[in-house]
C-alpha cells in the first residue's frame, strides 16, 4: 500500500526565498509636541510575502510600539492603512516589501490630511465630502414596501459605474491630487467619482440635485486632470474618467 | 451676478471664449499675412486697420473674448491659491471689474481713431 504524502507535508525540494533585510524609515510626528518631522529608522527582516504593513506591526511589536499607524482588515478592504510609501500613496497591507525594489522602504503619513501623530490621519475632510454628494440611491419608488416594484438593470447599466462602487474612502487619490494640495475647499477625486458612481445608476433619481451641489466654484471644475487619483487607487477605481462623464453631463454631452 | 452664476455657465464661456478667439486671432494672423511684418506695424496702416469697420469689429471682438478668458483663468488661479468667503468675493468681482476696465481701454483705442481723435 502506497503511502499518500500529507498535504501539510513539504517536499524537500522546495525553494524557500531567503529572508533578507530592509531598512524602514517611519516619519513620526506628533502635532502637540514636535515642530518638525522625523524619520525613525529600523532593520526589518521580511521574505517575498512581507507586506510594509507587517513591517511596521513588526516595528510596533519588537522596536517601538509608540508607533501610531491605523490598520484594521489587512487585506485592502477596508481602507484604512493609506499612507505614502516611498514617495507614492498606497495602502500598507496591499504593498509587498518585494514589489518595491529597494531596500530602503520610507513610509510616511498621506499628503492632504491633517495629521493625528505619524502615520495616521485625519478623514474628517473626506467623510464630509462624500455625505455632501448624497452618496446613496435617490429614488421615491422602494423595493422594499411595494411588493410589485424591482429595480432590474441590464448588465450594460450595471457597466455603467460597477467600478465606481469598488472605493473603499480609503483617500489615496485625494492625496494625490494636486488640487487638493492647494485649494482647501476642492470636493476632492473620492467624491466627485462617488457623484459619478450615482449620477450613472439607472435606479438613480438624484442626478439633478448632484450636478448641483458639484457644480461650484471648487467644485468639479477645480479638477486639472493630471490623473494622478486614477494612477494610485488600489481597487481600480477611475476617478479622472467619472469627472470627465461628469463634466459630459454639466456641458450636455451627455443626459 | 458673479457668484450667482453656475460654475458650469462660467465655464462653458470660457471655453467657447478659448474656441472663438483661436478661431478669430487665425483670421487676424491671416490678415496680417497680407503684407510684411514690418509694414503692418506702420502707424498709418495702423490707423487703416481701425477705420476698416469689419477688421476694427473683428479685433474689438478678440479683445473681448480674450478678456473674459483671460480674466476668469485668473480668477480660477486666485481661487485655488487661497480660500475663504471675502477673499474670494473680492477675487470675482475684481476679475470682472479689471475685464470690464481692459474692454474699456482697448474700445477707447478703436472709438478714438474713428472719431479721427488720433
Amino acid at each position: 500500500m502506497t503511502q499518500v504524502p500529507s498535504i501539510a507535508e513539504e517536499k524537500p525540494t522546495t525553494s524557500l526565498s531567503s529572508p533578507k533585510t530592509a531598512t524602514l524609515r517611519i516619519a513620526r510626528f506628533n502635532p502637540e509636541k514636535d515642530s518638525e518631522r522625523k524619520f525613525m529608522e529600523f532593520n526589518i527582516p521580511y521574505q517575498r510575502w512581507t507586506t510594509v504593513l507587517e513591517a511596521i506591526l513588526e516595528v510596533k511589536k519588537h522596536f517601538d510600539h509608540s508607533v501610531a499607524v491605523r490598520y484594521s482588515c489587512r487585506q485592502a478592504t477596508c481602507g484604512s492603512c493609506g499612507m505614502i510609501i516611498n514617495g507614492k500613496p498606497r495602502l500598507a497591507c496591499f504593498t509587498k516589501i518585494s514589489e518595491l525594489e529597494s531596500d530602503v522602504v520610507t513610509v510616511e503619513p498621506m499628503n492632504n490630511f491633517p495629521i493625528i501623530r505619524d502615520l495616521a490621519v485625519r478623514f474628517e475632510r473626506l467623510f464630509e465630502s462624500h455625505h455632501k454628494i448624497k452618496p446613496y440611491l435617490i429614488n421615491d419608488d422602494s423595493e422594499i414596501s411595494s411588493n410589485e416594484k424591482e429595480f432590474l438593470q441590464t448588465p450594460e447599466e450595471v457597466e455603467q459605474y460597477i467600478q465606481f462602487s469598488n472605493c473603499i474612502k480609503c483617500g489615496l487619490c485625494n492625496s494625490a491630487c494636486p488640487t487638493m494640495a492647494t485649494d482647501s475647499s476642492f470636493v476632492g477625486p473620492q467624491a466627485l467619482a462617488q457623484a459619478y458612481r450615482y449620477v450613472a445608476d439607472s435606479r438613480d433619481k438624484g442626478k439633478d440635485s448632484r450636478l448641483k451641489i458639484i457644480d461650484e466654484s471648487h467644485g468639479i471644475w477645480r479638477c486639472h486632470f493630471a490623473g494622478s487619483c486614477s494612477q494610485v487607487c488600489p481597487k481600480g477605481v477611475d476617478p479622472a474618467m467619472g469627472i470627465q462623464f461628469l463634466r459630459g453631463y454639466l456641458l450636455g454631452f451627455r443626459s | 451676478m458673479v457668484n450667482k452664476m453656475r460654475e458650469s455657465t462660467i465655464m462653458k464661456i470660457h471655453y467657447g471664449t478659448a474656441l472663438g478667439a483661436v478661431a478669430l486671432v487665425a483670421v487676424h494672423i491671416l490678415m496680417r499675412l497680407t503684407q510684411s511684418f514690418a509694414e503692418s506695424l506702420e502707424y498709418t496702416n495702423v490707423i487703416a486697420n481701425y477705420q476698416f469697420l469689419p477688421y476694427a469689429g473683428m479685433l474689438e471682438i478678440i479683445l473681448i473674448l480674450l478678456s473674459i478668458h483671460g480674466f476668469n483663468g485668473l480668477r480660477v488661479i486666485l481661487l485655488e491659491l487661497k480660500q475663504g468667503p471675502r477673499y474670494e468675493k473680492a477675487v470675482s468681482y475684481g476679475c470682472v471689474a479689471a475685464m470690464m476696465g481692459l474692454i474699456a481701454y482697448g474700445s477707447r483705442t478703436i472709438i478714438m481713431v474713428n472719431m479721427g481723435m488720433l
